[in-house]
């Protein structure tokens, strides 16, 4: 190894390196310690040992419902939206004139976030004058009460995320679009039908980038945040109190920042363990390319 | 029937079934937009008929004008801007540097650090906030842009990655020719891979400012001062102010949308190439 170029190396290397130590590994650290601590930016921490955690797990029912709340959210959202995208990309898949207009209206709600977008979804979703229960009551079907309804306002979070499929889609469609044709042509050829073409092809081609957006959109779900806080504010009756939303009450309402790091402690661990099943599972159902890919 | 026109008409049906779907779907999509966009025209009665009409009589521009008016609209425009800029500033040029170490040059520890690159990734945000937020504090750093500006210099992981990719793509003999010149490696960094990679560097911008522009965690927690506030801070402060005024905060919420969605609809190449670029797709 050339040793000028090693030194280069490091030097070109170096502005991530500092920002690691900064703002990761530092603070990783830091938060470790905190979550052990009672904090609330005024005094120095106080070293408590597991009493956050002990709270945490025993005496602090919202812990638990925010949880419960974040994967009602993943459970479904993410299945639902993995659906939803893959079905959008074979259908963007399809060789048809204006195709590439069709593409942009399906990626552009993906692409407009934020608070603007959480406040035209809850006047979609308003009970009384929104576009949706009108056009339920169009169809004969009296819309539930939605964000004001405990039992219908995290289905409403899982449906507007469906608008904004088109970040998935498009990774799909590039997925698609990289299947190498001849292996249809080949089970033309042995007269596989269409449906078999896409259990045995399509789909397996397409596991790794399912793959890739089940880990993001999982731990996307646990970051869900804006859409609470500008919509709900949490409510009815804590039933959109996502885990981020909880945290961020916690650390920055309440200053109880020694308490806010034991969760989000709690966080990373969760979404480790998910994340390791799932690469743990993975090596069942997403089909890589031999080794000539690599 | 012979086998030639059975295939002619079910590929028909086919391309029926597929516009169908297509335009069907492509109406339930872009319905929510055309409903923010007729309610931000109607006025304060017409809001609330029913059943809900579609084109409003008369148009109320003066929504618009009403909207930018009872926020300081401008003030907050340019703050937005200016954070917005930075970041994509800062994000290129170290994401950029840090992505030729990994592309291009060989140094002890280059794979290791590739790794935790990647790793670092699948961080929940919440485990650094607080610490973070601890350090900017001890820095005396709150209700400043530093916060929200100076972390961008450091390089994002995923830009790295998605430029590391690029890099790789451009053949070792330009750099080695070069070399042979006497260039210092940050020319050849700076006057060949730059100049080469200009695509990707603007991919590279527009999700930076996509990200910024509609970020609002961030200025949430950093900012306290009004008038150092972003247009999503603006929206918020709007809505707790204006509650139910849907018309203008529909207005209010086009008006903040719109150079994201004008910014798409004029660079779609460079959302798409950003995609392909990260080779995720198997």
């Amino acid at each position: 190894m050339d040793r000028q170029e090693a030194i280069n190396g490091y030097l070109f290397f170096s502005p991530w390196l500092i920002g690691f130590f900064l703002f990761m590994a530092g603070p990783i650290l830091y938060s470790l310690y905190l979550s052990f601590t009672s904090y609330n930016m005024l005094k120095p921490p106080r070293w408590i040992g597991f009493l956050n955690y002990k709270i945490l797990f025993t005496e602090d029912p919202l812990f638990w419902k925010s949880l419960y709340n974040t994967l009602y959210f993943v459970f479904f959202s993410v299945p639902i939206n993995i659906f939803f995208g893959v079905l959008i990309a074979l259908l963007m898949n399809q060789k048809v004139r204006g195709i590439r207009v069709f593409r942009a209206i399906f990626y552009l709600p993906s692409i407009v976030t934020g608070v603007a977008v959480a406040l035209l979804w809850q006047w979609l979703l308003d009970p009384n004058f929104g576009l949706i229960n009108d056009g339920l009551a169009k169809l004969g079907i009296e819309g539930p009460g939605w964000l004001s309804d405990e039992n219908w306002s995290k289905p409403s979070l899982i449906l507007m995320n469906i608008w904004s499929v088109g970040g998935g889609m498009i990774v799909y469609l590039a997925g698609l679009q990289g299947v190498p044709k001849d292996l249809y042509e080949a089970a033309t050829v042995d007269g596989a039908g269409k449906m078999k073409q896409f259990w045995r092809i399509t789909l397996p081609m397409l596991s790794p980038t399912i793959f890739f957006n089940l880990v993001m959109g999982i731990l996307g779900g646990f970051q869900v945040f804006i859409q609470a806080y500008i919509m709900t504010g949490g409510g009815p009756v804590n039933s959109t109190t996502f885990y981020a939303l909880y945290l961020y009450n916690k650390a920055f309402k309440d200053l109880q920042m020694g308490y806010a790091s034991a969760m989000a402690w709690v966080l990373m661990l969760i979404t480790l363990i998910f994340t390791l099943i799932i690469i743990k599972t993975s090596r069942s159902w997403v089909y890589y390319e031999g080794a000539e890919n690599k | 029937m012979n086998t030639y026109s059975s295939v002619k008409t079910s590929l028909f049906i086919h391309r029926i079934m597929v516009y169908s779907l297509l335009i069907a779907g492509s109406v339930l999509f872009i319905l929510p937009l055309l409903w923010m966009l007729s309610t931000s025209l109607k006025g304060d009665v017409g809001l609330f008929d029913l059943p809900p009409k579609w084109v409003p009589e008369p148009f109320q521009w003066d929504n618009y004008v009403k909207a930018v008016q009872s926020f300081p609209f401008l003030r907050y425009t340019y703050n937005t801007l200016f954070l917005t800029f930075v970041s994509m500033f800062g994000t290129v040029l170290s994401s950029s540097l840090v992505a030729y170490a990994f592309a291009k040059l060989r140094w002890p520890g280059r794979n290791v650090w590739f790794v935790i690159l990647l790793a670092t990734m699948m961080l929940p945000p919440q485990v650094t906030m607080i610490p973070v937020f601890v350090l900017f504090k001890k820095l005396n750093w709150i209700d400043t842009y530093l916060p929200l500006t100076v972390p961008y210099f450091f390089g994002g992981a995923f830009y790295i990655f998605l430029l590391r990719q690029f890099f790789m793509t451009i053949p070792k003999e330009l750099s080695e020719a070069a070399k042979i010149d006497g260039c210092k490696e940050i020319m050849i960094y700076a006057k060949i891979f730059l100049p080469l990679s200009k695509p990707a560097l603007a991919t590279l911008a527009i999700f930076t400012f996509m990200g910024t522009w509609n970020d609002f965690l961030g200025p949430l927690i950093y900012l306290n001062d009004p008038d150092k506030f972003t247009l999503a801070l603006g929206l918020r402060s709007f809505q707790m102010q204006y509650g139910t005024r849907w018309n203008v905060m529909m207005a209010a919420s086009i008006i903040v949308m719109l150079p994201t969605i004008v910014l798409f609809l004029s660079c779609q190449k460079y959302f798409i190439e950003g995609i392909t670029l990260t080779g995720i797709k198997g």
